[in-house]
């Protein structure tokens, strides 16, 4: 087992690296520098300002230097655009508030879909079938950016139970809506997923014979059934987690939770590279890291795989 | 009254194609210690035929008639009923022992979960007799095994270890459903070997299902075959294979190459099996069959004693094939 | 198992005729089919009996959309107006047109790179193989939306840059799928006969691979198109989409989302009918299409 963790380990972390070039590299690549903006700044001041943020140095030395900060002190380097301001301190300030939401919503759509789905195979072709189906269907055609407003217009401006926005540290009124808006489409996805997965699995052999000795169907589906069913569910997670950070996006623009999402398009909107860059990289290395305990949690639970 | 009884049993399955008439009117008995043995090509409804028993079938079929096991209806029972007789009572081992094992769990737990639900032992006497099972199959170092997942044992021991399982809770009656057909030649004889000693050590009454003639005759004191879903002969193992009474039965027996005999080809049965979807009319065999005529397109003769202990059923008399 | 094989027909089926029959027979699919031809229909005929062109401004309901720039027939404007008086049954009927054509070019350039990259890879084999397979899963953990945004930014906002992206990304998943058949295929005795009588790899895999492959790609191409269309309105709703005066269905449905406040409820109620129906079309062929190929998989 620590074997298969640490060969795994041996492929994430040239992956990161290279991550990380190639946005690098993709960054210099664009026409104009950070600085290129509406009103040409005078050729001194441009030469400074190349100057006191490295970018006269060859190419290859700013790329050492980059990855060299952030390997060795986790220092994505400073704001181009604030100048007071590194992507460290800005990365800080969002980051917490969209794991917050981010982890609840994960949760929320796993084991809602996970329950959904199982129960939608269990009960096939019932009325409870049919809604999940149907919820599962109807949730894919209303993305998270179509939710928020819908939400923020029922609960907000029609009913008004929950506040229109703000995080006010995490308090639940707050959490509500991002949270139904991130985890809604996820959730009906992973319904899906595990619905057509155990209704494959309650009609394989190993099935029959958990049947055929006399088990109740309540341990035929716990005991025989759940763990096969997870395994295509388990392989999904890894992306999820990364679309629902992708979600920030929406959630910070919509309910102003100000999480990192919001860094990155008020990042984009400035050209503000060094944010983006920092901001790509690690949701990149959440990927990365996320997409390796997935495959760690699938070698431990099926005996198959050799490590 | 016969441990068995299964009068008029008929398997249907509702598909996107139609209704396909899987078993038609299907009756039989057994008793306690007898060995009986099923025989059909693919496709005759003779793996049906044991999951209707057992309750088993696929949720678009549906089984009709009655099945009476100790005096007890059992087709169609509600979970209550089947489950206490499931493994306890009757026992099954299915074809293919690559899929049919959980592949997720460990032998010992796949089979010591029998023995807790059937007869309330705890985990570590259940996992004892488990071992002791396995022993008794010939799994060699069955101890240090138990502890193995299916996909570290090859596929005869794999089928050792569902015969282990189906014998845990001593079962009245075990149904084998091609037990052999997925294993090596060389493997499958040493399975029916274990199988016939422990049908024997046992004393348990056995339906084995197979297309194999070899493998009856060498198991089964009666032979029941199978066509089309309906029984086309059926009485003693010995008299059936030497003055067989049916067409069917002939082709089938014609099909076995031997090795004693100097021939130019092997023989087969000219045409395909029949396509189910048509509603059953007239003998399922008539298609390929030699001696049929316009009848036998349009009614099939009943099932009925011809010789003492032996059945047919045929248009045609035994002296007409002869 | 090997009972329920025969009770089927016997007579020789070709599979793609098999297919057909359970497509058909497939209601959803069979609506979600025609509904994508009307959709197709509006989009590319229903300017005829447009009033106003996408770019007109009509300066009568300017500014007072609330009030004025309901839908109306006699003013012309079907679907009504936005706040700047612009006719959103024209606009509506552009961002279709657009949002269908990234869909359809966006699965195309999965189609073209996800099969040749797929099929090369799985039937080359060995370190190749490996390397290939190496590099798509590198490439699946780069958190591609914040990439495309990149480009977008980076690049400039343009359709072309809109398809690189999108395509950049899209073939990733095709490509694996592809590879996976191909393995299987690869051992098929046609294959072999092939490259026994000498046929190059190269004209093996075009000529008898990909052709084998062509219904398992048909059903995920057919998937792609709505996730397409989902990336590139998420895209248009951080206004990196297309540029005025072209518009999609993403970014009408983020204006109408944006303005919903002023109860000019038709601004996101119109594209929002599109959008769903577009994609709900799509999803319902799809489905239909993977279960007339793959019957066991319902």
């Amino acid at each position: 087992m620590i074997t298969y963790i640490l060969k795994r380990l041996a492929i994430a972390v040239p992956t990161l690296l290279l991550l990380v070039i190639i946005s690098f590299l993709l960054m210099h690549a664009a026409p104009g520098g950070p600085f290129t903006q509406e009103r040409q700044l005078p050729p001194a001041v441009l030469a400074n300002l190349n100057a006191k943020y490295g970018l006269d140095e060859p190419l290859w030395r700013q790329l050492v230097s980059y990855v060299w900060g952030i390997v060795a002190h986790f220092d994505f380097g400073p704001s181009f655009i604030y100048k007071d301001r590194t992507v460290n301190e800005i990365i800080a300030q969002g980051f917490p508030v969209t794991l917050t939401y981010g982890t609840v919503s994960f949760v929320v759509a796993v084991v809602l879909g996970v329950a959904l789905g199982v129960s939608a195979a269990i009960w096939h072709n019932s009325w409870l079938d049919y809604l999940a189906v149907g919820i599962s269907i109807g949730a894919q055609v209303l993305p998270n950016f179509v939710m928020a407003p819908l939400l923020l217009l029922t609960f907000t401006w029609w009913l008004g139970w929950l506040p229109g926005g703000g995080w006010e540290g995490g308090d639940w009124r707050y959490m509500v809506m991002p949270v139904i808006a991130l985890s809604t489409s996820f959730m009906a996805s992973i319904a899906r997923l595990t619905r057509a997965s155990m209704l494959e699995v309650l009609t394989s052999n190993h099935i029959r014979t958990a049947r055929a000795k006399g088990l109740p169907e309540s341990q035929v589906i716990l005991k025989h059934a759940l763990k096969p069913a997870l395994l295509p569910v388990l392989s999904y997670l890894g992306p999820t987690f990364v679309l629902m950070i992708t979600g920030s996006v929406v959630v910070d623009f919509y309910f102003s939770t100000g999480g990192i999402g919001k860094s990155f398009v008020d990042s984009a909107l400035n050209r503000d590279y060094a944010v983006m860059l920092g901001i790509t990289i690690l949701v990149g290395a959440l990927t990365i890291f996320f997409n390796l305990v997935v495959d760690i949690l699938y070698a431990w639970i099926d005996p198959k795989i050799r490590y | 009254m016969a441990m068995l009884e299964i009068t008029d049993l008929a398997v249907r399955f509702a598909t996107t194609d139609g209704t396909v008439s899987a078993v038609n009117g299907v009756s039989l008995t057994l008793d306690k210690g007898e060995t009986l043995g099923i025989v059909g090509e693919s496709g005759s409804g003779k793996s049906q035929l044991a999951f209707a028993i057992m309750g088993l079938l696929a949720k678009n079929g549906t089984a009709t008639g009655s099945v009476r096991f100790d005096g007890q209806e059992i087709l169609n029972a509600p979970r209550k009923t089947i489950n206490p007789i499931r493994a306890n009572k009757i026992a099954m081992v299915f074809q293919d022992p690559m899929t049919s094992l959980n592949p997720y769990m460990r032998v010992s737990d796949q089979m010591a979960e029998v023995l807790t639900l059937h007869k309330g032992m705890s985990k570590a006497e259940a996992v004892a007799e488990s071992i002791r099972m396995l022993d008794a199959v010939k799994i060699p170092d069955a101890k240090g095994r138990a502890r193995l997942y299916p996909h570290e044992f090859s596929g005869g021991m794999r089928q050792r270890v569902m015969i282990a399982m189906s014998l845990l809770c001593r079962p009245e009656l075990l149904i084998a459903d091609e037990p052999t057909t997925a294993l090596d030649v060389t493997v499958q004889a040493q399975i029916m070997n274990l199988l016939a000693e422990l049908q024997h050590d046992f004393g348990m009454a056995t339906i084995l299902i197979t297309h194999d003639l070899g493998v009856v005759a060498g198991f089964c004191k009666e032979v029941l075959v199978l066509y089309g879903g309906t029984v086309m002969e059926k009485g003693p193992t010995d008299p059936l294979f030497a003055t067989p009474s049916h067409p069917y039965t002939r082709g089938l027996l014609a099909a076995i190459p031997r090795v004693d005999q100097e021939e130019e080809a092997l023989h087969s049965i000219p045409g395909s099996p029949p396509n189910m979807t048509a509603a059953p009319k007239g003998c399922p065999f008539a298609p390929r069959c030699g001696h049929a005529g316009e009848d036998c397109l349009d009614h099939l003769h009943p099932l009925s004693e011809f010789a003492p202990g032996r059945w047919r059923a045929c248009n045609r008399s035994v002296e007409d094939l002869a | 198992m090997t009972d329920d094989m025969t009770m089927r027909e016997v007579k020789g089926r070709s599979p793609w005729v098999d297919a057909r029959r359970r497509f058909v027979r497939n209601k959803a699919s069979l609506g979600g089919l025609v509904a994508l031809i009307l959709i197709a229909i509006i989009a590319l005929f229903g300017d005829s009996i447009a009033v106003w062109s996408n770019e007109e401004i009509d300066f009568n309901v300017m500014g007072q959309a609330y009030e004025l720039g309901g839908p109306s027939i006699e003013n012309g404007h079907y679907f009504g107006t936005d706040d700047l008086g612009r006719d959103l049954y024209s606009r509506t009927l552009q961002g279709t047109r657009i949002s269908l054509m990234v869909g359809i070019v966006g699965s195309f350039i999965a189609v073209v790179v996800g099969t040749l990259y797929g099929a090369t890879s799985g039937y080359v084999g060995g370190r190749t193989d490996q390397a290939m397979m190496r590099l798509v899963d590198i490439l699946l953990s780069v958190p591609f939306m914040f990439v495309v945004i990149l480009l977008l930014v980076m690049f400039g906002r343009s359709l072309v840059m809109l398809f690189l992206g999108i395509g950049l990304i899209s073939w990733l998943n095709m490509a694996r799928i592809v590879r996976g058949q191909t393995l299987s295929l690869k051992h098929k005795e046609f294959v072999e006969a092939a490259r026994a009588t000498g046929v190059a790899p190269f004209t093996i895999i075009l000529r008898h691979i990909v052709p084998n492959l062509l219904g398992i790609v048909a059903v995920y191409a057919t998937l792609l198109v709505p996730e397409m269309i989902l990336i590139e309105s998420f895209i248009s709703f951080l206004g990196l989409g297309v540029q005025e005066p072209l518009t999609s269905l993403g970014a009408l449905i983020s204006e109408g989302a944006k303005t919903i406040y002023y109860g000019t409820i038709w601004q996101l109620g119109f594209p929002l009918l599109f959008f769903v129906v577009t994609l709900f079309a799509f999803f319902f062929v799809g489905d239909g299409l993977r279960d007339a190929f793959d019957p066991k998989d319902r």
